[in-house]
């Protein structure tokens, strides 16, 4: 089940202006440093280079400078449980709990400079930019809905997140090469789940959105941890019975090494 | 040197891996049990999440006892008989507890189950293992000798019907009570990551009254048998056994072993007993502080099921 490759040849992303408002007179071009990440036994974490360029399309006029960037990164779709202890009858347990449907399990944004000075604030939470403006919808009995962003189950979820390097925002993360050229790092923790990861780049000038560009990349194991990864789920039951067989393995060595007679 | 662990999905020093199966090795070799209830916890303190831990655990004990049983096996030391019946109610308390540990791991209250076993289990049978040695300390320290222990004595346990005669232990007693004490190890060896070792010995020569030059090796078949099926279970239901780590842990756990034994050999029984019974008691009481003590954080997540 793993996602065809990512041609080679996508060096350089440029993908349609999408949304892009009426009048806009600038193209965003950019590329990432690597369209695969692989995990193989000595992977810590990795970092994605994201690149970019403005381009003018010779329709409108010719703007040189003021653009901002905002880089939102999502990884594959999770569902996670997230539990809150209290006391009961003297012990620490977990009494109460709030399910997230299929949230990112990594996120990232990233800026040039504080997004509330890039955009209004209405408008980033009409564009959900920023971890206060994403959508992390909760299982609500038989419902579905995301909640106001000073839930505490949701605080405690995006707090847990950020600890552990899956959520991050930075708004300082992007900097400008030349008034037109940009870059930014997309630090990818040791943690981060394989799958696909989506990279929507948002340009703006003048409070307003003027194009993006959206490309990804693919966090995959390779290797010894890719086949111990897909045995263990696949084959279950062989693999079970073939870790046990090294266990008695390693056991009748030791007793033929270490015989004491 | 990191490496990266494929279903715990953690990077971990290898070389403390590596310690930490010679360090419990050692202290299983020395006290003559797998050490699966100090291997299990460790694991949890590196990062390890307890499920993981616990099926992870379970090859690692299958092979340090797989060790142990072939070297009772060529001094001729295991009632094959009585680790059969043994394993009758092993499997199914193998079975059992991994059945369980499922649909708890759903619920999501593992977590706590495991730290509730262990506080339970260990706070007593360690806290009876440091009253039972330190008498038998001072009863040495008066008059050098034990009070003897009629082989014939019989409890209830003798009373009960279904007899069979075990030849190299010389009993003639029920199985009831051996497939429930194999029964319960099975279960708990499932769901705590532990080979029981230092619970099934003293039960097998205090309650069935097995001879001591047999009990060790017959409780080891049980723990390499339950543990075994425990690893393919986990890994076939579950899908959290991590081949790698326990490589890692067991390769580490032999050698130390082999040092343990040399250890053990030097020391007095009793005392080798208190310091097992203040080891298991320790490890208990840890977990009782994190269940009491208030916790810095209140919350946590994990993934739901299916989604791996």
């Amino acid at each position: 089940m793993r996602r065809a490759l990512l041609p080679a040849v996508a060096a350089l992303v440029a993908l349609l202006p999408l949304g892009a408002p009426a009048g806009a007179a600038e193209r965003l071009v950019t590329s990432l440093s690597t369209h695969r990440v692989l995990i193989n036994s000595v992977f810590t974490g990795a970092e994605v280079v994201l690149f970019g360029a403005v381009e003018s399309d010779g329709a409108g006029p010719v703007r040189r400078g003021g653009f901002d960037v905002i880089a939102t990164v999502v990884g594959p779709r999770q569902t996670l449980k997230t539990l809150r202890k209290d006391r009961m009858l003297g012990i620490w347990i977990n009494a109460d709990s709030r399910t997230f449907i299929d949230v990112p399990a990594y996120l990232a944004i990233l800026g040039t400079r504080p997004f509330d000075q890039v955009v209004s604030a209405e408008r980033l939470r009409r564009l959900q930019i920023g971890l206060n403006n994403v959508v992390l919808p909760q299982q609500i009995g038989p419902d579905v809905a995301d909640v106001v962003t000073d839930d505490p189950f949701r605080r405690a979820f995006l707090r847990l997140k950020t600890e552990r390097r899956l959520y991050v925002e930075d708004a300082r993360a992007v900097t400008m090469l030349s008034p037109t050229l940009f870059q930014a790092s997309i630090p990818v923790p040791a943690e981060a789940p394989v799958g696909t990861y989506e990279v929507d780049v948002k340009l703006f000038h003048d409070g307003m959105l003027v194009t993006r560009s959206t490309s990804a990349f693919e966090i995959t194991k390779v290797g010894f941890e890719r086949f111990v990864a897909t045995a263990a789920v696949d084959n279950g039951l062989l693999y079970g019975i073939v870790t046990a067989m090294m266990a008695l393995m390693t056991g009748w060595l030791a007793s033929i090494v270490f015989r004491r007679d | 040197m990191e490496i990266y662990l494929p279903i715990a999905d953690l990077p971990v020093n290898v070389f403390l891996v590596f310690a930490m199966g010679i360090a419990v090795g050692f202290i299983s070799g020395m006290f003559g049990i797998g050490g699966g209830f100090l291997m299990t916890p460790l694991l949890i303190f590196i990062g390890v999440s307890p499920a993981v831990a616990v099926a992870t655990v379970s090859s690692h004990i299958a092979a340090s006892s797989f060790s142990g049983a072939l070297n009772y096996w060529r001094r001729r030391a295991i009632d094959l008989a009585l680790a059969f019946m043994l394993l009758i109610g092993g499997l199914i308390g193998t079975a059992s507890g991994v059945w369980l540990f499922t649909q708890l791991r759903a619920l999501g209250q593992l977590d706590l189950v495991i730290a509730l076993s262990y506080v339970i289990l260990l706070s007593s049978v360690g806290s009876l293992m440091v009253a039972e040695s330190l008498r038998a300390i001072v009863r040495a320290h008066r008059n050098k000798q034990a009070p003897a222990r009629h082989s014939g004595s019989h409890t209830w346990l003798h009373g009960l019907p279904l007899k069979v005669r075990f030849k190299q232990s010389r009993l003639y007693i029920s199985v009831i009570p051996v497939w429930a004490i194999g029964l319960v190890m099975g279960f708990l060896g499932a769901i705590m990551g532990i080979g029981g070792g230092f619970i099934l010995v003293p039960a097998l020569i205090y309650l069935l009254r097995v001879p001591t030059n047999v009990v060790i090796g017959t409780s080891m078949v049980l723990t390499l048998v339950t543990m075994a099926s425990a690893t393919i279970l986990h890994a076939a239901t579950n899908h959290l056994v991590d081949a790698l780590l326990a490589l890692i842990l067991m390769v580490g756990g032999v050698i130390g072993a082999q040092f343990g034994a040399q250890a053990g050999q030097k020391m007095r029984s009793e005392r080798l007993r208190l310091m097992l019974g203040l080891l298991v008691l320790a490890v208990g009481l840890r977990f009782a502080v994190n269940l009491f003590v208030t916790p810095g954080e209140m919350f946590s997540f994990r993934l739901m099921e299916g989604d791996r």
